[in-house]
């Protein structure tokens, strides 16, 4: 973390600055330590650089999402959840639980439905992502989402995007033959605002409309 | 998560090499259960070996008996036709874990090999034999409502969480593994272990050995099955007690029957001498009761789960009663 300097600090400004600086360097050293695994501990103290370097070492990941191609160096324990909201900045998919458990974080792979808070972002190279941004075809909003609004399938929102890519996939699947079949096939979604029914409906309708999605 | 090295491999040998040459390796396929407990510092290894484009993926006939590579995806398996037309029990034990997200990502493999999901395993602060042999079984005179009714020891009572592993120990399913050493075919019902003395051991596997497919034999199990799975939610949640029952019928007499339960054991518990029983007699909620009767042989409770002792029996009643249409 830099300390922007001024021209005009007194000397001893800059001595404040420079052990701030050199704290700041010190705990993340330690820091950094603390989460090193033994074997680059050992690597590092037999001098062996490269093997040291490659356990920091960053991958490089050729991804595509929301049509858009990316090209990207990044850890592997990187999340895809964390990449897109923190790296790709695409907010609309929410972290609820990070464990797997609520469905808020979920997203489309090649069309599929998974949960992105336990898909390591490395493991996704060569694929196509779909968020709750890839949807809407610049003001048209994609029929799931038009019924969301017309049905009132949301309260706090929060549930709403892994809602909706839930709900599009549950379409596609074919597993939204009727409201119990949709309650079931939804069942990794949760809402505490409880605004099951009215996501329901709102699958129910656009399954019924029979548009391809 | 710790920082950890990662590489993919594209053969069975090299996922094999990579994990006999690297002790501190594991590999990684769905990821549903390996990035949970590394999320939580439950496992912690220093090399991820990803597994995903190893050819294992299909799901076909050979002669007699239908084969599944053990990277298809529990989703494409419960939805696939032959598994449907010919082994329902198993697609219908599918359709009832986890989520369809999660059904999604999770493999046949994987589905196996997960870890219990019992609190003080998944907590590092709290004893565990399992996680760190030695420090206790923390269950064991505490929150014990999960956990296990049969083949429990004092250093474990942590049951195995998996529905679809109930259907394959019922159809007699072969686990087919490829090793450092040599190949070799795992009878479904020996693939799991007991706790005993080394709760850390889930199964009977070595190091180096993955799991390649799953076969399950041809049978007349496709007509009277069902699996009713009794859990606090009516969806997405562990069993408290699940039964996978298959009966092949002729008139009203019982032919053949498959009986396992889950939610009860550290493995996927068969239920030999009911099936025994039943073979031979009527279909009946009189042979049911007395059969379950038979199953709950040696179970025990640990104190908040000795509601298990009589849900268990009921389940397999009911299990019966609905696979054969008399419910």
């Amino acid at each position: 973390m830099a300390q922007k300097k001024s021209h005009n600090d007194q000397s001893e400004d800059n001595h404040t600055n420079e052990s701030r600086r050199n704290f700041l360097k010190q705990s993340s050293l330690l820091t950094a330590l603390a989460v090193t695994p033994p074997a680059l501990m050992k690597a590092a103290e037999a001098g062996l650089d490269e093997k040291a370097a490659g356990f920091f070492e960053k991958k490089p990941l050729a991804i595509e999402v929301n049509g858009i191609s990316h090209n990207l160096s990044i850890e592997p324990r990187t999340t895809l959840l964390d990449l897109m909201r923190e790296q790709l900045a695409l907010t609309g998919t929410k972290k609820g639980c990070d464990h797997g458990q609520c469905g808020a974080c979920t997203v489309h792979i090649d069309g599929n439905r998974v949960l992105s808070c336990l898909t390591l972002a490395v493991t996704v190279e060569g694929k196509k992502v779909t968020t709750i941004e890839g949807l809407a075809d610049g003001d048209k909003l994609h029929p799931l989402q038009e019924a969301f609004i017309k049905h009132d399938g949301f309260q706090c929102g929060y549930c709403t995007p892994g809602q909706i890519m839930s709900g599009i996939a549950c379409i596609r699947e074919g597993h939204a033959n009727s409201d119990d079949e949709i309650r079931e096939y939804m069942s990794g979604n949760i809402c505490r605002c409880g605004a099951y029914p009215n996501i329901v409906k709102a699958i129910a309708d656009v399954k019924k409309g029979g548009q391809k999605l | 998560m710790i920082n950890f090295d990662y590489v993919r491999v594209s053969t069975t040998k090299g996922a094999v090499d990579a994990i006999v040459k690297d002790a501190t390796a594991q590999w990684l396929a769905g990821g549903t259960n390996l990035v949970d407990l590394m999320k939580k510092g439950v496992t912690t290894p220093q090399k991820l070996v990803d597994i995903n484009n190893l050819p294992l993926k299909d799901i076909k006939k050979e002669g007699n008996k239908l084969v599944m590579g053990a990277l298809a995806l529990n989703s494409a398996v419960a939805d696939n036709e032959l598994v449907r037309k010919e082994q329902p029990l198993l697609s219908l034990a599918l359709q009832a874990g986890a989520s369809a997200q999660l059904r999604n990502m999770a493999t046949v493999g994987g589905n196996m090999m997960q870890r219990t999901r019992c609190p003080y395993f998944y907590n590092t602060d709290m004893p565990c034999n399992k996680r760190e042999p030695g420090t206790g079984c923390g269950a064991l005179k505490g929150y014990n409502r999960m956990h296990a009714i049969f083949g429990a020891s004092d250093k474990c009572i942590a049951v195995h969480p998996s529905d679809m592993c109930i259907a394959l120990v019922a159809l007699d399913a072969t686990v087919l593994v490829s090793g450092p050493k040599s190949d070799r075919r795992i009878p479904f019902q020996n693939f799991h272990r007991l706790p005993g003395d080394l709760p850390q051991k889930d199964n009977t596997l070595e190091r180096g050995e993955l799991i390649v497919a799953v076969e399950i034999p041809d049978n007349k199990l496709n007509k009277n099955v069902h699996y009713l799975k009794i859990r606090d939610r009516t969806s997405y949640a562990f069993a408290l007690v699940s039964v996978a029952a298959a009966a092949d019928l002729e008139g009203n007499t019982i032919k053949d029957v498959r009986l396992a339960m889950g939610g009860v054991a550290h493995k996927p518990w068969r239920l030999m001498e009911a099936e025994n029983f039943l073979k031979g007699k009527g279909a009946s909620e009189a042979n049911f009761r007395q059969a379950a009767v038979l199953a709950m042989k040696d179970a025990k409770g640990f104190g908040q789960n000795n509601f298990k002792l009589k849900l268990a029996p009921n389940t397999i009643v009911e299990a019966l009663k609905t696979a054969t249409g008399k419910s």
